[in-house]
C-alpha cells in the first residue's frame, strides 16, 4: 500500500535535532529520520524506545564465555591431557588461569561479532539489499525526516520550513 | 561557598579520636619479649575455636611457619621465636602504615586524574575540578605522615622493611647486591623528592586555577595546561618507583615488573570512586546544582573501566609467575594462598567481580546512592589490596582485621574528611572563568 509521507531536508545536525524536538512538540508522528552519521541524542529526541542490544551483548558475551569454557575443558584436560611447563593438565580448576586469555577472548569476541550481526539483522540491512533512504544526499551531507501525511500537508510544510528546513516535499511512498 | 556541615565534621572528629585510641591499644598490645609472643600465639589459638581451630593448627605448625619465613625472604638467623615477635611487634606498625598510604594514594590517583583532565583540555569535568583539588589537598598531610613512617621504619622502629636492618643484609648476598638502591638514605632522599614533586604541582596547579577565577585571560588555564602535561611525565616514573620502594621492598628479594602499575590502578580506581563520592555527597545537600546525572555517570564508567584493567594488571602479573613457577617468583603468592585466602580471593570479587556485574547496567551508573554503595565496596577492596600487598610480608601469617587495622582506617579516613572538606569550603565550588565551564555545564550523555 502507498502512503503519503512530507520529506524535510535538512544540512545541519543541530538545525535537525531542534526541528525533531519541535515537530514533535507540535504532535506529529516522525516515521524516521535518515541521516549520514549517527547523531547523538536524537533517539531520545524522536522518543524511540531503547535499544535491548546490550541485553544481547551481554548474553552473548556469557555464551562465549560459556563456549571457551567447554572448548578448553575437552581439548586441554578431556580429549588430550598435555604437560605445559611441568602443569600437567589433568585438572580443569588447577590449569584455569593459563585459560583465563581465551575465556576473555572468546567472550569479546562473541559479544562483539554476534551482537553487530544482530543489529543488522533487527535494522533489515543484509547483502545487496536495496538502500531504504528516500534520498541519496542523505549518505552525503544532509540529513531527512519523515512524517507521515494525513491531510495536513500545508500546515505541515510550513511547520517544517519554520524549523530550517532547506527543501519540503511529499512523495508518495511504497511500504 | 561550601561551609563544612557540624555533623560531618563531629564524625570525622569522632572518627580520628576512636581511630587513634584503637591504635595506641594496638601499639600497646604488642609484645615486647620473644615469651609474650609466644604466649600471646597460644592464647590466640585458643581464642580461635571452631571453624578457625584447623586452620590455625595448620598454618601454626611447624614446618609451615618456616616454609612462611622463607617464603618472606628473611634467610636470618634468627629464631622462629624471635621472628614470631617481629611479626607481632611490626602489626600495629603495618595496619598504620596500610591505612595511611591507603588514603595518602586516594589523595594521588585523584591528583593523576585532575591532572589528565587538565592535559586531555576534557570539557566534561571542570565543574568537578573543584572537588578533585579538595581531595588532593590531602596529599600534604597524607605525604607527610607517610614519609614520617618511613623515616620511623629506617629509625628501626620497626622491622616492615627488613633491608633496612644492617644484621639482616650482612648475611644476605642478594639484599647486598641491592645495597645500592635499597639503602635507608636513599629511599628517604627518594621518597622526599617523590613526595615534592607531587605536592609541588599540586599547591602550584591549585594556585593557577584559583588565579584563572580572577584573572582576564586564560593564561593561567594555559600554564596549569603545560605544567599537568610535564607533571603527568614525573609522575609516571615516580609513582612506579614510589610502589617499588614503599610498597614491593617489604618483600626484598621478589620483584615483578608491573608492579608500578599495578598499584597505580588500585590508587587511579580508588581515586575516582572518592571524586564520585564526594561529588554525591554535595549534590546531596545542595551544593554543585550544575553537576548533573551524566557527570557522575561519566565517573560511574571511570570506576567500572579502571576496575577491569586493575583485574587486568593482577591477573597479568599473576599468570607470568604462575605459569613460570620460579621459586623466588612463586613465593609471593604461596604466602597469599596458604595464609590470606580470604583477604586474597575477597579482594578479586570485591574489586573485579562485583564492580563488572552491579555497574555493567548503563542505567544504575546514573542512580546516585547506587554509586555511593558501591564505591564503598570498591574502596574497602582496594584497602584489602594493600593489605595484601603489605602483610604478608611484615606479619605473616598473624595477621587479622583487628583493632589496629580498623583503627588506622578510622583515624586516616577522620583525617582524610576532615582534611578534604575543610580544604574544599576554601575555594567556590564551581570554577568561574574555566574556558571550557560552558561545556561541562551542558555536558549529557
Amino acid at each position: 500500500m502507498a502512503s503519503k509521507v512530507i520529506q524535510a531536508l535538512y544540512n545541519d545536525d543541530d538545525v535537525l535535532m531542534h526541528a525533531v524536538k519541535k515537530v514533535r512538540a507540535e504532535h506529529h508522528h516522525i516515521e524516521e529520520v535518515y541521516t549520514p552519521f549517527p547523531v547523538h541524542g536524537l533517539d531520545k529526541a524522536m522518543g524511540l524506545a531503547d535499544t535491548r542490544i546490550a541485553i544481547t551483548s551481554f548474553l552473548y558475551g556469557c555464551l562465549g564465555l560459556t563456549v571457551a569454557i567447554v572448548m578448553m575443558n575437552f581439548i586441554m584436560i578431556e580429549d588430550w591431557p598435555q604437560d605445559i611447563g611441568g602443569k600437567p593438565s589433568f585438572s580443569y580448576l588447577e590449569n584455569m588461569p593459563a585459560f583465563v586469555p581465551i575465556m576473555f577472548e572468546l567472550t569479546v569476541f562473541f559479544a562483539a561479532h554476534l551482537m553487530v550481526i544482530t543489529f543488522y539483522l533487527r535494522s533489515r540491512m543484509w547483502p545487496f539489499k536495496k538502500a531504504e533512504n528516500p534520498d541519496k544526499r542523505t549518505t552525503d551531507d544532509h540529513f531527512l525526516m519523515e512524517i507521515g501525511l494525513h491531510d495536513n500537508e500545508n500546515e505541515l510544510a510550513d511547520l517544517l520550513w519554520e524549523t530550517g528546513a532547506v527543501e519540503v516535499k511529499v512523495t508518495e511512498k511504497e511500504s | 561557598m561550601y561551609t563544612f556541615s557540624n555533623k560531618l565534621r563531629l564524625g570525622s572528629f569522632i572518627a580520628m579520636g576512636l581511630g587513634f585510641i584503637f591504635l595506641v591499644i594496638g601499639f600497646m598490645s604488642a609484645p615486647s619479649t620473644v615469651e609474650e609472643a609466644k604466649a600471646m600465639v597460644a592464647v590466640h589459638d585458643d581464642g580461635h575455636g571452631g571453624g578457625h581451630a584447623e586452620e590455625a593448627a595448620e598454618s601454626h605448625g611447624e614446618e609451615q611457619g618456616h616454609g612462611a619465613a622463607e617464603a618472606h625472604g628473611e634467610e636470618h638467623d634468627s629464631s622462629h621465636d624471635e621472628h614470631l615477635l617481629q611479626q607481632l611487634q611490626n602489626r600495629p606498625w603495618s595496619a598504620l602504615y596500610v591505612a595511611a598510604f591507603f588514603f595518602f594514594m586516594i589523595a594521588l590517583g585523584v591528583l593523576a586524574f585532575y591532572a589528565i583532565q587538565r592535559a586531555a583540555q576534557a570539557g566534561w569535568s571542570p565543574l568537578l575540578f573543584r572537588v578533585m583539588e579538595g581531595i588532593t589537598a590531602y596529599l600534604v598531610p597524607g605525604g607527610i605522615i607517610v614519609f614520617v613512617i618511613l623515616l620511623l621504619s629506617a629509625l628501626h622502629m620497626n622491622h616492615m622493611f627488613v633491608w633496612m636492618d644492617p644484621e639482616v643484609v650482612a648475611h644476605d648476598e642478594l639484599l647486598q647486591g641491592k645495597a645500592g638502591y635499597l639503602n635507608p638514605t636513599f629511599f628517604l632522599i627518594r621518597a622526599a623528592i617523590f613526595l615534592g614533586g607531587w605536592i609541588f604541582y599540586r599547591q602550584y596547579s591549585r594556585k593557577l586555577s584559583l588565579a584563572q577565577d580572577e584573572s582576564d585571560d586564560n593564561s593561567n588555564f594555559v600554564k596549569n595546561f603545560r605544567w599537568s602535561a610535564g607533571f603527568l611525565v614525573f609522575y609516571l616514573v615516580t609513582e612506579s618507583m614510589m610502589s617499588w620502594d614503599w610498597i614491593m621492598s617489604v618483600d626484598p628479594h621478589w620483584f615483578s615488573t608491573l608492579f608500578g602499575w599495578y598499584v597505580f590502578a588500585s590508587m587511579f580506581v580508588s581515586g575516582i570512586t572518592v571524586i564520585a563520592m564526594v561529588t554525591v555527597y554535595l549534590k546531596s545537600k545542595g551544593y554543585l546544582e550544575q553537576v548533573n546525572d551524566s557527570h557522575i555517570h561519566d565517573l560511574a564508567k571511570f570506576m567500572f573501566g579502571i576496575s577491569i584493567f586493575w583485574t587486568y594488571l593482577w591477573f597479568s602479573q599473576f599468570m607470568l609467575i604462575w605459569y613460570a613457577d620460579i621459586p623466588e617468583e612463586v613465593t609471593y603468592y604461596v604466602a597469599r594462598f596458604q595464609d590470606y585466602k580470604l583477604p586474597f580471593f575477597g579482594m578479586l570479587a570485591l574489586n573485579f567481580v562485583f564492580p563488572l556485574l552491579v555497574l555493567m547496567n548503563s542505567d544504575y551508573k546514573r542512580i546516585n546512592w547506587f554509586v555511593i554503595m558501591t564505591g564503598i565496596v570498591v574502596l574497602f577492596g582496594h584497602y584489602l589490596d594493600i593489605f595484601n600487598m603489605i602483610m604478608p610480608a611484615t606479619v605473616g601469617d598473624q595477621w587479622f582485621i583487628g583493632l589496629p587495622e580498623i583503627g588506622g582506617i578510622l583515624f586516616f579516613g577522620g583525617l582524610f574528611v576532615y582534611w578534604v572538606f575543610t580544604a574544599l569550603t576554601k575555594a567556590p565550588l564551581q570554577p568561574k572563568r574555566n574556558p571550557f565551564i560552558e561545556e561541562s555545564r551542558h555536558f549529557h550523555y
